[in-house]
């Protein structure tokens, strides 16, 4: 717990993405576009977790993220958490919400439809119902499981 | 007043009135909205020939080649008095100069009043439909949706059992690509029907659908035999064509290719009202033996394209079912 807490803490200011499943953690990294910061990132995977059982955390230092980047991460990581550092301290938890309609985010894996063959936005429908995404020009359907995010 | 005040008005006045008046998908109509547009088909069925468009300009787009289609449509559109623009060939257009179907839809909106499309990937009326200043009326998008074909299979169906409440439905061929039947079924959702299933087990219908009909709460049975038994009950009997190329297992397509043939002692025990129906073109899934019973009934059902078109045409235009 002390360890925990400290791994959260060590940041001046920034976020701390914590519950997100163990196996998205790299996906995480690459959709959120990691990589290309130059401020100090931390990623920490398969850590102990009571809810999930094995999770990943990621900080970032100096990053605050737009609603369209959580967007993005709420398609792999839907239960992950996102707390607000500054001056050390969490000032506010925000839980990933996802969106109903999701803008430019989801790879449609139909490749006869015109979300692939045209310069446009891809856009999906999330039904919370079953954790699916429906593709709001061809209906086709993806699942949380196989559900690919766009580059 | 000067002359561009005079534009600018009416241009207020167009994006006032502009509300998407697209024909793309028949899934979302009400029941009301459907029989509105039933009501209109069998108004044109009663008068072809009306002047009501000697004013407007109609684009047929045919990115897909679909001469039955694009001729019902442009017949509709000619019968009422209107001009028409478009190409059947893709193979002419600035598509494949690498022109975007956006570029297309927004230069042909500029001469036209309503674009009939037809498009072989899935989601380009509706696509269209988001960007164009005109109306998009789909005439087919891939696999996807055939909204005007299923209009036209409603208004055949109310036309020869006299209601769309209450009737067995028997769906036969291929159920699983087949996108009339999967358009049927979700139409037919506010009219109480008993939906029958025949098809070879590579093609039955597919589970998403069969979920759709639990959620709707519409009654559906699956049969993989197809004889004078099981088809006794039905007021509607839906043929579609088993495609060779659908199969992955040639031996299994040679197993049931003629097990779904309607022939003609299959129809000793029908209902006198049963009609049976297709979205044509047939090959051989039934006997030609049949087209002179009285039960056939495609051949009228195509011809009912036109009806149902020109009120898909006229409602598109904010046309009302008083003024034809």
């Amino acid at each position: 717990m002390q360890n925990k807490e400290l791994l959260v803490a060590a940041i001046k200011n920034g976020t701390v993405i914590d519950h997100i499943p163990a196996s998205k953690t790299f996906e995480v990294v690459n959709l959120l576009g990691l990589t290309d910061l130059k401020s100090a990132i931390t990623i920490g995977c398969n850590l102990h977790s009571e809810k999930v059982g094995s999770k990943g955390i990621i900080k970032v230092e100096d990053k605050f993220f737009t609603d369209e980047e959580i967007s993005r991460l709420s398609v792999v990581a839907p239960n992950a958490v996102l707390n607000i550092i500054t001056d050390y301290t969490v000032v506010e938890k925000k839980p990933v919400i996802m969106p109903a309609t999701l803008r430019g985010i989801v790879h449609c894996p139909n490749p006869k439809c015109i979300c692939n063959n045209e310069p446009m936005q891809t856009i999906f429908h999330y039904n919370g119902k079953n954790h699916t995404f429906q593709c709001h020009y061809c209906n086709t359907e993806v699942t949380a499981d196989t559900v690919k995010v766009k580059p | 007043m000067h002359i561009l005040d005079v534009v600018s008005e009416n241009v207020c006045i167009f994006a006032v009135n502009m509300e998407n008046r697209s024909f793309v998908t028949i899934a979302d109509h009400s029941r009301e909205k459907i029989e509105y547009l039933l009501a209109m088909a069998r108004e044109f069925e009663r008068k072809p020939n009306r002047d009501l468009l000697s004013k407007h300009v109609i684009a047929t787009l045919f990115f897909e080649p679909s001469t039955r289609t694009r001729l019902s449509f442009e017949t509709a559109a000619n019968r009422l008095g209107a001009r028409v623009i478009g190409f059947a060939d893709p193979k002419v257009t600035s598509g494949t100069k690498g022109e975007t179907l956006k570029d297309t839809i927004m230069m042909v909106s500029n001469y036209a009043d309503v674009i009939v499309m037809r498009h072989y990937l899935e989601g380009a009326a509706l696509y269209a439909s988001e960007i164009a200043p005109v109306p998009i009326i789909n005439a087919g998008d891939g696999a996807n949706q055939h909204p005007s074909q299923t209009l036209l299979d409603l208004y055949t169906i109310y036309q020869t059992q006299g209601t769309l409440d209450n009737l067995n439905i028997f769906l036969v061929g291929d159920l699983k690509y087949g996108r009339t039947v999967h358009s049927l079924l979700t139409a037919m959702r506010h009219f109480n029907p008993t939906f029958h299933f025949i098809a070879p087990e590579e093609l039955a219908m597919p589970d998403s659908y069969k979920q759709y009909c639990r959620d709707q709460g519409i009654r559906y049975v699956e049969h993989q035999e197809f004889d004078a038994d099981v088809i006794a009950d039905a007021d509607i009997l839906y043929m579609t064509r088993v495609q060779r190329e659908r199969f992955t297992d040639l031996m299994e397509y040679e197993r049931v290719k003629d097990r779904y043939l309607l022939k003609l002692p299959m129809l000793a025990k029908a209902r006198e009202n049963m009609r049976i129906l297709h979205p044509l073109p047939r090959v051989n899934e039934i006997e030609y033996a049949i087209d002179d019973d009285p039960h056939a009934y495609y051949f009228q059902q195509a011809r009912n394209g036109l009806f149902a078109r020109q009120a898909i045409i006229c409602d598109a235009l904010g046309i009302t079912l008083e003024e034809i």
